[in-house]
């Protein structure tokens, strides 16, 4: 891999949204409005009930580390589709770039977009509702790499289905991720789920990740096995979606579709 | 000239069974402008594709500047470049934002200087600040047309370069590729419906139909094989089920 290849094609995303406000604020808009919505609904609960479960209050949390997730897997998606909207592909794709170092930089800006969106978001939440994610310590640091890593595979696996499937697959970039968003534990425990259910929601990284989130609110010990089993899932479904990548590149060059991408 | 810089043997490709490319060999000197022509289907994206590694072969084998295109892709097409009418580039990002990013992408020593002197070559230095998506159709091919001579390739692809040029430029681009040609020993493999534009300009034509080679030559040969007046004509003839005589 070239560095200075990475780096161009990162280049081309932050000129891309130096100069777009409507994409500027789709990073923030959608955090923003979540978390004034959840916010207003954990300052209802509390008022309702003092004694409810901390974690109860821990919807801001929840949220915020979901849009996490979310913003890694849309740095990779709505990244790639940028360059299909523009009809660059080609032009990529005849250029020395290895699809290693697209890869690469699209995990980059992935990390530009939820650094930005979760950081607004945090700050915004101590701001209006006195809320604090860092009161998950050090714990937060292996739970937002493993929702990155979470959100890195969904995102490369959409990026492939585009690829093979043209601009049909575009919904998958704002729908994949809600798919596994109520079986991933965000909001409420495993335990709530279904009995067959459960089985299938303890396949899904995220459901360690707020599984354990939930833990250290209520506990204060960070959960070590949870982050090991979120760890070793992402690990997994990361090198499974890279080799969906490369094996819908090798289609799509058998079956000549890339013009089609990169023209339509 | 004897120094061949591209080399096809036997290539072929299939899609779903129907052969698009036919056993298709040809090679390519240095230095010489290669016209491709034929009716629509007859096979010239799919050649041109398959040399970019855009398209897997079905069979044959392709070997550009003395290197394997499977195995010596990175280095093959750092030295190569590609233009089309029919793809584009961000328009949101000034001309030179996108050519900053390509220049970066092809690892072109100070970018800025090389920008810049292919800007004032093609008359568009002064729209170097404009967003791409407020040039016109034939600012957007010499846009195009700059960006694939940013990394100074060797062998340059360009699939329908002047079809959105006012004459004057298409002229003027055409003199342009020539002389970089005469100066840099530059390969070129060229598409066109412009049959005039292709006589002009091409050392040497392969006319393809359905997929296969059928005819080889200098322009006056093309001619001369097909007994007509010009390439036009013979492009008439072919497309309607015509043969060499």
């Amino acid at each position: 891999m070239k560095l200075y290849r990475i780096a161009a094609l990162i280049q081309r995303h932050l000129y891309l949204y130096k100069r777009s406000l409507p994409r500027m604020t789709e990073i923030f808009f959608w955090p923003l409005l979540d978390l004034m919505l959840w916010g207003f609904v954990t300052l209802y609960l509390r008022n309702f009930r003092q004694d409810l479960p901390k974690f109860a209050t821990f919807f801001l949390g929840a949220l915020i580390l979901w849009d996490i997730l979310y913003r890694a897997q849309q740095g990779i998606s709505v990244s790639f589709l940028e360059e299909v909207w523009s009809k660059n592909l080609l032009n990529l794709f005849v250029s020395p770039m290895r699809p290693s170092e697209l890869l690469a930089a699209l995990m980059s800006i992935s990390v530009f977009k939820l650094l930005m969106a979760g950081g607004v978001s945090a700050l915004l939440a101590w701001f209006f509702f006195s809320f604090n994610l860092f009161v998950l310590g050090i714990s937060l640091l292996p739970f937002v790499l493993n929702l990155m890593l979470m959100g890195w595979a969904i995102g490369i696996v959409t990026m492939a289905s585009i690829l093979r499937y043209g601009q049909e697959a575009e919904v998958m970039a704002w729908g994949l991720a809600f798919l596994v968003q109520p079986i991933s534990a965000v909001f409420y425990p495993v335990s709530v789920l279904p009995a067959w259910l459960q089985p299938l929601a303890l396949m899904v990284p995220a459901s360690h990740i707020f599984e354990g989130m939930r833990a250290v609110v209520e506990t204060g010990a960070i959960p070590a096995t949870s982050l090991l089993k979120a760890t070793l899932l992402n690990l997994v479904y990361l090198a499974l979606a890279i080799y969906f990548f490369y094996r819908n590149l090798r289609i799509v060059k058998i079956k000549g579709l890339l013009m089609r991408s990169g023209t339509e | 000239m004897g120094n061949r810089v591209i080399e096809v043997s036997h290539l072929t490709k299939s899609f779903n069974g129907a052969l698009a490319v036919n056993d298709v060999s040809f090679s390519v000197e240095e230095g010489e402008i290669l016209g491709l022509l034929g009716p629509n289907g007859a096979g010239k994206t799919t050649l041109i594709q398959m040399m970019l590694g855009l398209v897997t072969p079905t069979a044959g084998e392709i070997r550009i500047l003395g290197l394997d295109l499977e195995t010596g892709r990175e280095e093959i097409l750092n030295q190569v470049n590609f233009s089309s009418t029919y793809v584009s580039m961000p328009t949101s990002l000034t001309l030179r934002e996108n050519l900053m990013v390509f220049a970066k992408l092809y690892g072109v020593r100070r970018p800025a200087a090389r920008i810049d002197a292919l800007l004032d070559v093609f008359e568009i230095r002064r729209l170097k600040n404009t967003l791409t998506r407020n040039l016109s159709s034939g600012q957007l091919t010499r846009l195009s047309l700059i960006k694939s001579l940013l990394n100074e390739p060797k062998i340059l692809f360009l699939d329908e370069p002047t079809a959105s040029l006012d004459p004057d430029i298409a002229d003027k681009t055409r003199t342009l590729l020539r002389s970089i040609r005469d100066r840099n020993r530059l390969t070129l493999l060229y598409t066109s419906h412009n049959m005039k534009e292709m006589e002009e300009i091409s050392d040497r034509i392969i006319f393809l139909h359905q997929g296969k080679v059928l005819a080889t030559g200098t322009p006056s040969e093309i001619l001369d094989l097909f007994r007509e007046k010009n390439l036009e004509d013979v492009f008439l003839k072919v497309a309607r089920g015509g043969h060499p005589s």
